[in-house]
C-alpha cells in the first residue's frame, strides 16, 4: 500500500474512532431517563400535546402535572427547563410535584419544559452531560441540558429568525430558544408549538398566573430578581419585599421591555388573561470568565475568577468564597413562587390558591435540595414517569 | 418532510461528495485530508439522522 493510501487509512480511522465514541456518549445522554416522582398532591397527568397536536410523537412532547385541591380556587401553571441547562428551575419544579398538596385551586406544573434542549449540550463550552444531587437514599442523577432545543429535533435554523406575530427580527438561535418562541402556533417551528401548548394550557384552565423559573449569569444585569410586566407588577414587588422582610434574601423586580418579544414575561401576558412573572436566580456556571465548567461549579457555584470580579465590583449580586450554592438558588425559587401565589390569593381572593407541606428558602438552605426528594426505587410505580 | 429539508439534504449529500471527491484526490497535504474528513462529521451525522 502506498504511503498516501496509508496516511489516508488512519486518518479515516481515527476519526471514525472519535465519531464512534463521542456518538456513543452523546447517544446514551439523549436516551438517559430521569425517574420524576409524582407526590401526593399529583391528581393527573397529561401530555402537552393534548394541548398543541403537533407535538405528539416528537420529543418536544413533554408531562404536564396536575395537583387539584378540594375546593376551587385560582390556577397556577409552573415552567421549568425552557432553558434546560439553568437546572434550579428543574430542581425546585420536582420539589413542588413530590411535596405539594393543594388544598385550594390548582397547581399545574411542566418540569421539562423545553424537553429537547433537556437532550442538548453544548460540547464547545465542555458542558457535563450529567450532574447528581446527594439525597437520604443516594443520589438522583440528571442530565445537563441547554438553553436551545437539539437541532436533531427542529433543524435547519433560519438565517434570521422572524418572531410571530410580532415581526420582530431575532438571532437565529432563537427559533430553538422557548423564551423567545412565545406566544407560538399551532403550526410553527417546534419550539413555537411547545410555546403554544403552554398558550393554550393557560387559555382552557383559565390559568391565573404563570412562573418561568430560570437562572441568570452574576455579570447579567437581569439576575436575582422577578421579571414582570405592568400587569404583574404589584404583586411582582409586594414579594420581592416581603420575602425581603421576612426572610432575608434580595430578590428585586424587573420591568418587562415591551418591545423585546417573544419572552415568557411579555407575550404571556400580552396574548392571555395570565399573570406572567419570570424568575431569575445567580448562576455563576453561566458566566463567561469563569475556570472550567465542571459540576462542582454548577452546583456550589464558587470560582476564584467571579470572586476577583467580585471584588472589582463587577457582579451584580453579592459574592463570596461560598458562592452561590444550589440551596441558595432552589431555595429562593421555592419561597418566591410560594409569595407570588400568596400574594395574588390576597389580592384576588375569589381565585385563593392553597399550597401546603412546599419548604421555604430557610429549609431549603438548611436541609439541601435532595432531603426533598424520593427514592423512586421504594415508590409505587405508577407514581413514577420516567423522561 | 417539506420541500425546504428536502433541499437542506441534497446540499448536504452534495458538500458531503465534494469532500470525499477532495479526500480521495488529495496526495500530499495531511492536513488537509484531515480537515476534509472532519468537517464531513456533522453533514455525515445529519444524512445519517443519527439521533
Amino acid at each position: 500500500m502506498s504511503r498516501e493510501w496509508t496516511i489516508k487509512f488512519v486518518l479515516l480511522a481515527a476519526v471514525a474512532a472519535i465519531i464512534v465514541m463521542a456518538g456513543f456518549q452523546l447517544y446514551n445522554h439523549r436516551h438517559y431517563r430521569t425517574s420524576i416522582v409524582t407526590g401526593p398532591g399529583v391528581t393527573k397527568v397529561v401530555k402537552l400535546s393534548d394541548y398543541s397536536e403537533g407535538l405528539k410523537g416528537t420529543m418536544a412532547d413533554t408531562n404536564v402535572f396536575f395537583l387539584e385541591g378540594k375546593e376551587e380556587g385560582g390556577t397556577v401553571l409552573i415552567l421549568a427547563n425552557t432553558h434546560a441547562n439553568e437546572p434550579a428551575a428543574l430542581l425546585s419544579a420536582l420539589i413542588l410535584l413530590e411535596n405539594a398538596v393543594v388544598d385550594k385551586g390548582t397547581l399545574i406544573i411542566i418540569p421539562q419544559f423545553n424537553n429537547s434542549a433537556g437532550r442538548n449540550t453544548r460540547p464547545g463550552d465542555g458542558y457535563p452531560l450529567y450532574f447528581e444531587i446527594p439525597t437520604d437514599w443516594g443520589s438522583k442523577k440528571f442530565r445537563m441540558g441547554n438553553r436551545d432545543a437539539s437541532p436533531l429535533d427542529q433543524w435547519p435554523d433560519p438565517d434570521v429568525y422572524v418572531h410571530y406575530p410580532e415581526k420582530q427580527l431575532l438571532s437565529f438561535l432563537d427559533v430553538r430558544n422557548t423564551n423567545r418562541t412565545w406566544p407560538g402556533r399551532k403550526n410553527g417551528p417546534l419550539m413555537e408549538r411547545v410555546t403554544y401548548g403552554a398558550m393554550q394550557i393557560m387559555r382552557e384552565e383559565k390559568v391565573d398566573i404563570a412562573v418561568d423559573i430560570h437562572g441568570a449569569e452574576t455579570m447579567f444585569p437581569v439576575t436575582n430578581c422577578i421579571v414582570a410586566p405592568d400587569k404583574s407588577m404589584r404583586i411582582a414587588i409586594m414579594t420581592s419585599l416581603t420575602v425581603k422582610s421576612r426572610e432575608r434574601f434580595d430578590n428585586h423586580v424587573e420591568s418587562s421591555p415591551s418591545g423585546f418579544r417573544g419572552l415568557s414575561h411579555r407575550e404571556i401576558g400580552d396574548y392571555s388573561d395570565t399573570m406572567p412573572f419570570l424568575l431569575e436566580a445567580p448562576l455563576p456556571f453561566l458566566d463567561q470568565p469563569t475556570g472550567p465548567k465542571t459540576v462542582d461549579l454548577l452546583l456550589d457555584g464558587k470560582d476564584p475568577f467571579l470572586l476577583s470580579l467580585s471584588k472589582k465590583r463587577k457582579l451584580f449580586v453579592p459574592y463570596d468564597e461560598t458562592g452561590w450554592p444550589m440551596e441558595k438558588r432552589v431555595g429562593q425559587h421555592c419561597s418566591v413562587t410560594l409569595e407570588l401565589i400568596r400574594q395574588f390569593s390576597r389580592k384576588y381572593p375569589e381565585r385563593t390558591i392553597t399550597i401546603r407541606n412546599v419548604p421555604r428558602y430557610a429549609e431549603v438552605v438548611k436541609n439541601g435540595v435532595g432531603y426533598y426528594y424520593h427514592d423512586p426505587a421504594k415508590t409505587d410505580k405508577k407514581n413514577v414517569y420516567i423522561n | 418532510m417539506p420541500l425546504i429539508m428536502i433541499i437542506y439534504y441534497a446540499i448536504c449529500v452534495y458538500i458531503g461528495a465534494m469532500l470525499i471527491w477532495n479526500f480521495l484526490r488529495e496526495k500530499k497535504s495531511v492536513n488537509d485530508m484531515l480537515l476534509y474528513l472532519l468537517i464531513l462529521i456533522p453533514l455525515v451525522l445529519r444524512i445519517l439522522r443519527v439521533k
